[in-house]
């Protein structure tokens, strides 16, 4: 009987409001000290154009499988077979294509497909015979290799038709034309346009939100934070959208990227399925007790990372224009890393797209900037490895100060 | 009796926004029983947590005073040393290791680290005797009942030498019988010297065996009690808890009892585990519109279970029988169609079943019923907020906003958000499974109101509970299980303790 009801704690000082969502602000921070950091000890390579173009390549995948991953291990799982998922799906692609001689517009689809089904067999497993996912997908992780030295008899198969390189080396066609490229130092003015376009969209949105919970009495973080924040992220992304036009513009993959991110955020926030996703890694016996299908839910986690790691599976195999056995060894352990070092939590219920995706590019900016700098792939990993730890440690932490 | 084994000082324990411990004081003397009383969230917890060492020495403010010293504790060892063993309500015994290995846990009988297993098992054959076990110190945890579990816990305090015991809601799980021999054990060691201070809501209990009670309320010291030097009445125990009189512990109740809701024929379930044995048979009831039904009996009489059967076969095997709603049959085979039949199943076990604890409050109002606030699987953030905030009113949860996690809740908020879950189903019977288990006198109050605000809306409620004078309280019929079977249906005029248990023990000598 201490607290009347209608008494509403006063307006969050700047100070709580950081304390409570340091994790978010700390992750974006940190990746941006990365950067700076890699900035100045590669020279000034990292922020060329050529290389934040590269930089997108590189991790385009291991964020599309981020995405998936995310949801699984909110979902209290956890997925150790999509290395070799694209390895297969790789695999079958470069058979339909080169050996078989199909479309592409016939072969993508049909691969995703593929690896939906991929996801599903295994989903089966753990959603309705209740084996612990670990078990399951370490099963497919040989399982799945092992078919793809079957598929290609232990050799690699390229090279691949040129309208499916595309995929992964293709860029998005400057639509306007403000100079000529060649004089010009802005070679493509149609990418420059978009993200100014993006950027655009993105504060009105935000200040739009903002007006409405004002209306609603929702919650609003302080609007110092809003206005930071929104610099920072807009002369981020000038600038490397700046820097992408100078080079070749927006790559086809930076668009598939970007799209799929929208859809997996909006997703995990706004929709039905994501509130039951985090529900039923929150409290499995809850969820299922207030009528949630627990097991479809779970089954269709598996499913859909399945498809994603088709989709990377592609998009590698069109980056080396080559499918080989040993595609995507240990990108499992990537992929898992970048959710935990974004903030997911091991034992389900927690965990953001954007920490996933942050925490894809912290790793992919320290795997670049390393190798920039020649450190060999012996200390790479010790360093991930360190990373790893801290930014966990980080979360525990915090937690426990909290309590 | 006179010597003062504890005393803590101006106990002030703060956490961010919060003062859970307001400048307590309170003494304990030498070889009593000292009870320590208090609505959840009162801070007996906390202050035990103090006494321990769980926040160590630092973190709060005070003096504690212990066998004539000050004693500051940095861990939960320093004040263990010392003789001072806690023995919180979630057990903390390991399910699969057997009462020796579980006694002897952290502390093995061992020599240059290889387990002395004769001498292990010796001295708890001893313990389990001072205890009043019979059972083989090889047996496993799992295959004891909860009352005996209780017992082992306290076995292990033993072997510690313990000398102040301090006990959080012992009683809480255990049926009558086991609190009995409990609260027996506890005055056998009062005989033989030894300090226990024990935290319960259970107030008949108290009164048993208690010295003195220390009342807190909302963080601070309020009063302490002395049951020798004057006869204390529950009332005197609850005035002090909830800071005003308590005349009527139930809300007057005028029931409007309209046509046949649900009704269940010939309900026959066998366990869900061994799956040759049956354990509902024949289980009959209905519940009218405007009608609250009691289910009462004692603990694995299958009350939860025939309605965790019920509510879309969330538990059990074989299950067969008839279920109808407004005399028609309906389909209950599932969660989601008994859900959109018109039931709602309010679980027993809150933090495990009920909530999410890492969501909030808005997160789990709508948890059963997304597309009530959802358009083509979209969530819309406005209307979930003003549906949370309308509950959050209505049901009067004390909290700071909606956005609020369900783990910072009082047991009593905590049951209010999960009613909020299930009224926003908007179903037609209620199924309140222990709905004030753990929750205090005035949340109590609470919740029966809100129970018949839904009944004069024209609900059915169905309400098992193992209180029977919440049951008596708050009924107007009450149905007796036992073994699986129901034995007695007692109108509001017939149903008292009386003639409760009487159906309870007859139904047994017959088989």
């Amino acid at each position: 009987m201490a607290i009347d009801t209608r008494t509403e704690t006063p307006k969050a000082s700047i100070g709580d409001y950081l304390r409570r969502n340091i994790r978010e602000y700390g992750l974006l921070l940190a990746l941006v000290v990365i950067m700076l950091l890699f900035q100045v000890l590669t020279g000034g390579v990292l922020f060329r154009p050529v290389n934040i173009t590269n930089l997108i390549l590189q991790n385009s995948f291991i964020v599309i499988m981020a995405l998936g991953m995310l949801l699984i291990i909110v979902a209290g799982h956890i997925d150790l077979s999509v290395g070799s998922i694209v390895a297969f799906i790789g695999g079958i692609s470069a058979i339909m294509l080169v050996k078989w001689g199909w479309h592409f517009s016939l072969v993508v689809p049909l691969c995703l497909v593929i690896g939906g089904l991929m996801g599903a067999a295994q989903g089966y497993w753990v959603a309705y015979q209740k084996i612990p996912s670990f078990i399951v997908t370490l099963a497919g992780m040989l399982v799945f290799r092992g078919l793809t030295y079957v598929v290609l008899q232990g050799r690699p198969i390229g090279p691949f038709p040129k309208e499916f390189q595309m995929l992964s080396t293709g860029f998005v066609p400057d639509l306007l034309s403000f100079g000529d490229p060649s004089t010009s130092m802005v070679k493509n003015w149609f990418a420059l346009v978009i993200v100014l376009v993006l950027v655009g969209l993105a504060i009105y949105s935000g200040m739009k939100n903002r007006r409405l919970n004002d209306q609603h009495g929702s919650e609003n973080e302080p609007f110092a934070f809003f206005l930071v924040q929104m610099a920072i992220i807009s002369v981020v992304a000038v600038f490397l959208g700046f820097q992408l036009a100078t080079y070749r513009g927006l790559p086809n993959v930076l668009v598939v990227m970007g799209v799929l991110i929208a859809l997996y955020s909006f997703v995990t926030t706004r929709s039905t399925i994501g509130r039951r996703i985090y529900a039923l890694g929150g409290n499995e016996k809850a969820a299922k007790l207030s009528g949630i299908n627990t097991e479809r839910l779970v089954f269709f986690t598996f499913a859909n990372m399945g498809v994603l790691a088709a989709l990377a599976g592609m998009i590698i195999a069109a980056r080396l224009n080559s499918a080989t056995p040993k595609a995507g060894v240990g990108f499992e352990l990537d992929v898992i890393a970048a959710c935990f070092i974004g903030g997911a939590s091991a034992s389900g219920g927690v965990g953001k797209i954007t920490g996933a995706v942050i925490g894809a590019f912290i790793m992919g900016v320290m795997n670049n900037g390393m190798s920039i700098m020649g450190i060999g792939i012996d200390y790479q990993q010790l360093i991930k490895g360190l990373v790893l730890l801290a930014a966990v440690y980080f979360d525990v932490y915090n937690k426990n100060k909290a309590v | 009796m006179d010597k003062i084994i504890l005393e803590m000082r101006g106990i002030t324990k703060t956490f961010p926004g919060v003062k859970a411990l307001d400048n307590v004081s309170f003494k304990v003397r030498e070889g009593e029983i000292h009870a320590l009383v208090g609505e959840n969230g009162a801070g007996k917890s906390t202050l035990m947590k103090v006494l321990s060492g769980v926040y160590p020495a630092g973190s709060y403010d005070g003096e504690i005073h212990y066998d004539g010293k000050v004693r500051r504790f940095q861990t939960i060892s320093d004040s263990e040393e010392l003789g001072i063993i806690i023995i919180h309500q979630e057990l903390a015994l390991v399910p699969l290791l057997s009462i020796a290995e579980n006694i002897f846990l952290g502390n093995e009988i061992a020599e240059k680290g290889v387990i002395q297993w004769q001498q292990t098992f010796a001295r708890t054959k001893e313990l389990l005797a001072k205890v009043g076990l019979k059972d083989s110190p090889a047996t496993r945890i799992t295959d004891i009942g909860v009352g005996k579990q209780q017992l082992v816990e306290i076995a292990k305090a033993l072997s510690k030498k313990v000398r102040l015991l301090i006990l959080d809601e012992p009683t809480a799980s255990l049926n009558e019988k086991d609190s009995d021999a409990l609260l027996a054990l506890l005055m056998e060691f009062r005989k033989q010297g030894m300090t226990s201070i024990i935290i319960s809501h259970k107030l008949n209990e108290i009164r048993k065996v208690a010295d003195q009670i220390t009342i807190l309320r909302d963080g601070g010291a309020v009063e302490t009690l002395d049951c020798h030097t004057q006869d204390i009445g529950e009332d005197r125990i609850i005035k002090g808890m909830v800071g005003r009189d308590m005349e009527d512990r139930y809300p007057p109740r005028d029931p409007k009892i309209g046509e046949m809701l649900l009704e269940v024929k010939n309900w026959n379930v066998f366990h869900q585990n061994h799956r040759d044995r049956q354990f509902l048979h024949d289980v009959n009831f209905n519940v009218r519109a405007g009608e609250v039904v009691g289910i009462a009996g004692l603990m694995g009489a299958g009350r939860t279970e025939t309605a965790m059967s019920l509510f879309g076969k969330s538990w059990g095997h074989k299950i067969t029988g008839d279920v109808s709603m407004h005399g028609k049959p309906v389909d209950v085979s599932t969660i989601p169609k008994a859900i959109a039949a018109g039931l709602a199943y309010v679980t027993e076990d809150r933090k495990h079943l009920g909530l999410v604890l890492m969501n909030n409050i808005k997160e789990n109002t709508t948890l059963a019923n997304l597309k009530g606030v959802s358009r083509n699987g979209i969530i819309d953030d406005r209307t979930e907020a003003k549906v949370a905030s309308d509950y959050r009113q209505k049901l009067r949860i004390r909290s700071h906003s909606i956005y609020q996690e369900a783990v910072n809740l009082s047991g009593g908020n905590q049951q209010k958000v999960v009613l909020s879950k299930w009224l926003f189903t908007s179903p037609e019977v209620l199924i309140l499974d222990e709905p004030t288990r753990g929750i205090d006198v005035g949340a109590k109050f609470e919740i029966y109101t809100i129970i018949n605000q839904l009944a004069a809306e024209g609900k059915g409620i169905l309400m098992i509970s193992s209180e029977m004078p919440e049951l008596l309280g708050t009924c107007d019929r009450i149905y007796v299980m036992n073994e699986g079977r129901i034995v007695a249906e007692l109108s509001r005029n017939e149903a008292s303790q009386e003639s409760i248990m009487r159906a309870i023990m007859r139904s047994g000598e017959k088989q």
